[in-house]
C-alpha cells in the first residue's frame, strides 16, 4: 500500500521535470486516482509536445497469416493448413495498395505478417522493393523487432544487414509491435519461438544506429505482473537515453478472444487501459509521443486517451486484420474525417503525418 | 479572468455561475475537470458506487407526441407498435425475486386512459409490495393530467396512493423552448416539466433530473438547464440523481433533418463533470451504462459519477435509437466494473439507502 504523501512527492518530481523511478511506477499502478494521473499525464503531454495530434492516412498489409511462432495471445497466426490461412503474392499486395490509393490523402503503408515458415528473406523483401516501385509516394513502414529477428535467423545475415538491405528496398521506419512484454518469463510462457526481449532491443538499437526510426510497444494485460510492465518501460526509456531512436509508445491491451489464452484471461478494464496510458507518458519522459491504437481501445476510449497522455491516434488503416481475428470491436478503418472530427472535439489540432512524423502537406 | 475565477470558486467550493460555467466549458480542460469532479463526489458519497437490480418496464411505443428526436415512438397501426395488457406486466413479474425497483416509462399512447396506467402500478404494487416503483416522466405526467382533467396534484396523489415511490427523470431533454420546439412540439413545455417536479417534490415524491444533449442545442442552452434544475433544487431538495443522455441520432427523424451525428465520447465525460460541478446541490450523478457503454460509464467513475444505475433487464427506447450498450447486465458483473476502480460497490433500493 501506499500513502496519500509519495502522491505528492510523485506529482512534485513530475512538476519539476524530474524523472519517475520504478518505485514511483509501482505506487502510480496501485493508487487508482485515475483523474489524477490522467491530470498529470495531460501536463507532461502539453509540455513535451504541445496540442497537435498526429494521425496518419495509411494502410495495413498483412502479407501472410501463416506463422511458425504461434503465439499464446495471437489470434491471427495459422498453420499452412488450418482453415482462413492465406499468404499473399505480390500481385495481392499490389491490388490491395491499388484500392488503398483510391483514396488521394493515403500516405503510408504499415506492413507486419507472420513468420512464414518456408519463405526466405528474399520474399518479404520483394515485397517491399515492388511496393516502394509502383507506389513512390508512400512511405513504408514495416516488420517488427520478432520478424527482423527471424530475417536474420533465416538468412544468416546480421540484424544490420537484414536492415541495411530493406532501407535499400525502401523502408523507411520499423514497427513497434513484437515488444509484448520484455520479459523473459512472461516471453518462454507465451512466445518462446520468436525474438527475445535482448534480441529484440537489439534490432531497435541496430535500427536506431543505421539511422532507421522505430516504435515501441507494450502488449500488457494477459499474465504479466505490474512489475514487468514497469520494468518494461524502464527497458524501454533506457535504450532511448542510448539512441534517441523510438517515435512513439503504442499501448496495446491484450485482446483474448479466439486465443489460447482466452479461457483464462478476461479483457483489460478501461480504467486499466488508461492508467497504463498515463503511466506509460509519465514513465518514458524521453519518448516524444504516445499513441492511444484505437483499433485496441475502441474509439471512443482512444479520443478520451487524447487526455491521459496520448497525442497520437494511428490512423485510417484501410483494413485492419489482426485484432479483429481477436475480436476486437472497433471499425476496420476509419475515414480520415472522422480521426479530424475526434480530434477537434478533442479541442486538438490534427496532424497528418507520415511514418517518421513529418508532416504531409495537402 | 474568469476562468481563472471559475477555478478558484472550484477550489473554494463556491457556487459556479453561467459565466464561470461557460469558461470552463470552453477551456475543455478534460482531466482539470475530472479532478475536481471526482473530487465532488468524493466529499459527497466517499469510495462508494450505487447500483441496483432493477428492471425497466416500457408499457407501449405508440405514442400521440411523435417527438423528432425519439427512435422508439411509433403511431398505432405501425408493424413496431406494442402495447402491454396487464396480463403481459403479469408475466414480466414473474422472474423478479431480486429486484429492488421497478422502473417504467411509455409513450403517450393515444387511446389508453389514466386509469390503464394507474392499474399498471397498482399491478407492481401487488406483486412486489416492497419494490421501489419509479414510474413516469412529467412529459407523461403532463399528458396523463390533460386526458383525466386532473390537476398535476390530483395526478400525482392518485400515482403516490396506487404505488408510485418517485418519478422518472427522463422528458427534461433541453429546458428551452425554442430547443423544444424543434425536438419535440408536441411534448410538456419546459415550465410545465419543472412545475410537475415542483409539485412531486412538494408531494414528498423524490424524483430524477436529466439532460439531453448533442442535438441541436447550444452549450449556452445547455448551461442554462442545469441552472434551472439547481433553481429547482434549491427551492425544493427533491431531487434525487442526475442523470446525462447523449443524443443517440440513428433512426430519427431529427438526425434525418439536421444530420446529426453523435457526439464523442470526450463530450460524455465532459459534460458529466462540468455537470457534477455546477448541480453542487445534487447528491447522486448516474452514469447510465446504457447510453455510454460499460468501458465508457466505468471511466465516468473517474468524471464524476457514483451511480451505475443498474441491471435493467431489458432496455428498449435508447436500444431504437442503436444504443450499443447491451440490454441488460448481471449483478456480478456491475460489481466487478466498480471493484476494477478501486470504489466499493453498494447495491441500492429506490432511495439510495444501502441493502
Amino acid at each position: 500500500m501506499f500513502v496519500r504523501g509519495e502522491l505528492e512527492k510523485i506529482e512534485q518530481k513530475v512538476l519539476n521535470g524530474k524523472r519517475l523511478s520504478r518505485e514511483d511506477g509501482e505506487i502510480l499502478f496501485v493508487c487508482n486516482e485515475l483523474s489524477w494521473l490522467g491530470a498529470l499525464a495531460d501536463y507532461v503531454r502539453k509540455k513535451i509536445c504541445g496540442d497537435l495530434v498526429y494521425y496518419n492516412v495509411n494502410c495495413h498489409v498483412n502479407l501472410t497469416n501463416i506463422c511458425k511462432a504461434r503465439c499464446k495471445f495471437c489470434a491471427f497466426g495459422r498453420n499452412a493448413d488450418d482453415k482462413g490461412s492465406y499468404a499473399m503474392t505480390i500481385d495481392d499486395a499490389i491490388k490491395l495498395v491499388t484500392e488503398a490509393s483510391k483514396d488521394p490523402h493515403l500516405s503510408g503503408l504499415h506492413i507486419v505478417s507472420g513468420l512464414h515458415p518456408t519463405w526466405t528473406f528474399e520474399n518479404y523483401l520483394a515485397f517491399v522493393e515492388v511496393l516502394h516501385e509502383k507506389f513512390p509516394n508512400l512511405h513504408i513502414k514495416g516488420f517488427t523487432g520478432v520478424e527482423i529477428q527471424h530475417f536474420a535467423n533465416i538468412s544468416g545475415l546480421s540484424v544490420e544487414e537484414v536492415l541495411i538491405r530493406l532501407k535499400a528496398a525502401g523502408l523507411e521506419a520499423i514497427a513497434g509491435g513484437g515488444a509484448e512484454i520484455l520479459s523473459d518469463r512472461v516471453r518462454n510462457l507465451l512466445c518462446s519461438k520468436k525474438a527475445t526481449a535482448d534480441q529484440w532491443l537489439n534490432v531497435a538499437r541496430t535500427a536506431h544506429n543505421l539511422g532507421i526510426k522505430t516504435n515501441a510497444s507494450m502488449l500488457y494485460g494477459h499474465i504479466e505482473t505490474l512489475s514487468e510492465r514497469i520494468e518494461h518501460l524502464i527497458r524501454l526509456r533506457e535504450l532511448q537515453d542510448e539512441t534517441g531512436g523510438f517515435q512513439t509508445f503504442i499501448c496495446f491491451p491484450f485482446l483474448p478472444k479466439n486465443t489460447a489464452l482466452e479461457k483464462n484471461i478476461k479483457q483489460t478494464s478501461t480504467w486499466d487501459d488508461l492508467r497504463t496510458m498515463a503511466i506509460s507518458r509519465l514513465m518514458l519522459d524521453n519518448f516524444q509521443n504516445i499513441k492511444a491504437y484505437w483499433v485496441m481501445l475502441t474509439v471512443p476510449v482512444a479520443q478520451v486517451a487524447l487526455s491521459f497522455g496520448a497525442n497520437d491516434i494511428d490512423g485510417t488503416i484501410h483494413r485492419e486484420n489482426i485484432l479483429h481475428d481477436a475480436g476486437a470491436t472497433s471499425p476496420r478503418a476509419l475515414a480520415e474525417d472522422e480521426i479530424i472530427k475526434i480530434i477537434r472535439e478533442a479541442g486538438r489540432i490534427p496532424a497528418a503525418v507520415d511514418c517518421n512524423f513529418r508532416r504531409i502537406s495537402k | 479572468m474568469i476562468l481563472d475565477k471559475a477555478k478558484e470558486k472550484i477550489s473554494s467550493g463556491l457556487r459556479l455561475e453561467r459565466d464561470d460555467i461557460l469558461a470552463l466549458y470552453e477551456d475543455n480542460d478534460l482531466l482539470y475537470l475530472a479532478e475536481s469532479a471526482r473530487r465532488v463526489k468524493e466529499t459527497k458519497t466517499d469510495k462508494k458506487i450505487f447500483y441496483t437490480v432493477n428492471r425497466h418496464i416500457n408499457l407501449t411505443n405508440v405514442c400521440s407526441a411523435n417527438c423528432p428526436l425519439c427512435a422508439y415512438q411509433c403511431r398505432s397501426g405501425d408493424n413496431r407498435a406494442f402495447t402491454l395488457e396487464l396480463g403481459d406486466v403479469e408475466k414480466i413479474l414473474q422472474d423478479a425475486a431480486q429486484i429492488k425497483e421497478i422502473h417504467i416509462v411509455s409513450s403517450l399512447h393515444p387511446d389508453k386512459n389514466f386509469s390503464y396506467y394507474v392499474d399498471a402500478v397498482k399491478l407492481v404494487k401487488k406483486f412486489l409490495p416492497n419494490v421501489g416503483i419509479n414510474a413516469f416522466t412529467p412529459v407523461e405526467i403532463v399528458n396523463f393530467a390533460k386526458i383525466s382533467g386532473k390537476s398535476f396534484s390530483e395526478v400525482l396523489s392518485e400515482l403516490i396512493a396506487a404505488g408510485v415511490t418517485s418519478l422518472a427523470g427522463g422528458g427534461a431533454e433541453i429546458l428551452s423552448d425554442r430547443v423544444r420546439e424543434i425536438i419535440c412540439p408536441k411534448k410538456c413545455s419546459a415550465s410545465e416539466w419543472l412545475e410537475v417536479m415542483r409539485t412531486a417534490h412538494k408531494l414528498g415524491l423524490k424524483t430524477n433530473a436529466s439532460m439531453m444533449y448533442g442535438h441541436i442545442e447550444t452549450i449556452e442552452e445547455r448551461v442554462d438547464h442545469l441552472i434551472k434544475l439547481r433553481d429547482l433544487q434549491d427551492e425544493t431538495g427533491g431531487f434525487q440523481a442526475m442523470m446525462l443522455f447523449p443524443f443517440h441520432p440513428e433512426n430519427t427523424e431529427l438526425s434525418r433533418k439536421f444530420n446529426l451525428r453523435r457526439v464523442g465520447s470526450w463530450e460524455d465525460v465532459k459534460m458529466l463533470a462540468l455537470s457534477r460541478l455546477v448541480l453542487d446541490n445534487f447528491k447522486h450523478f448516474k452514469a447510465f451504462w446504457v447510453m455510454l457503454t460499460l468501458p465508457i460509464a466505468q471511466l465516468a467513475l473517474s468524471f464524476g459519477a457514483d451511480d451505475l444505475d443498474g441491471t435493467i433487464g431489458e432496455e428498449k427506447i435508447i436500444h431504437a435509437a442503436g444504443a450499443k450498450g447491451s440490454a441488460g447486465i448481471t449483478r456480478q458483473k456491475l460489481e466487478k466494473i466498480i471493484v476494477e476502480t478501486g470504489y466499493t460497490p453498494v447495491e441500492r433500493d429506490s432511495f439510495y439507502n444501502e441493502i
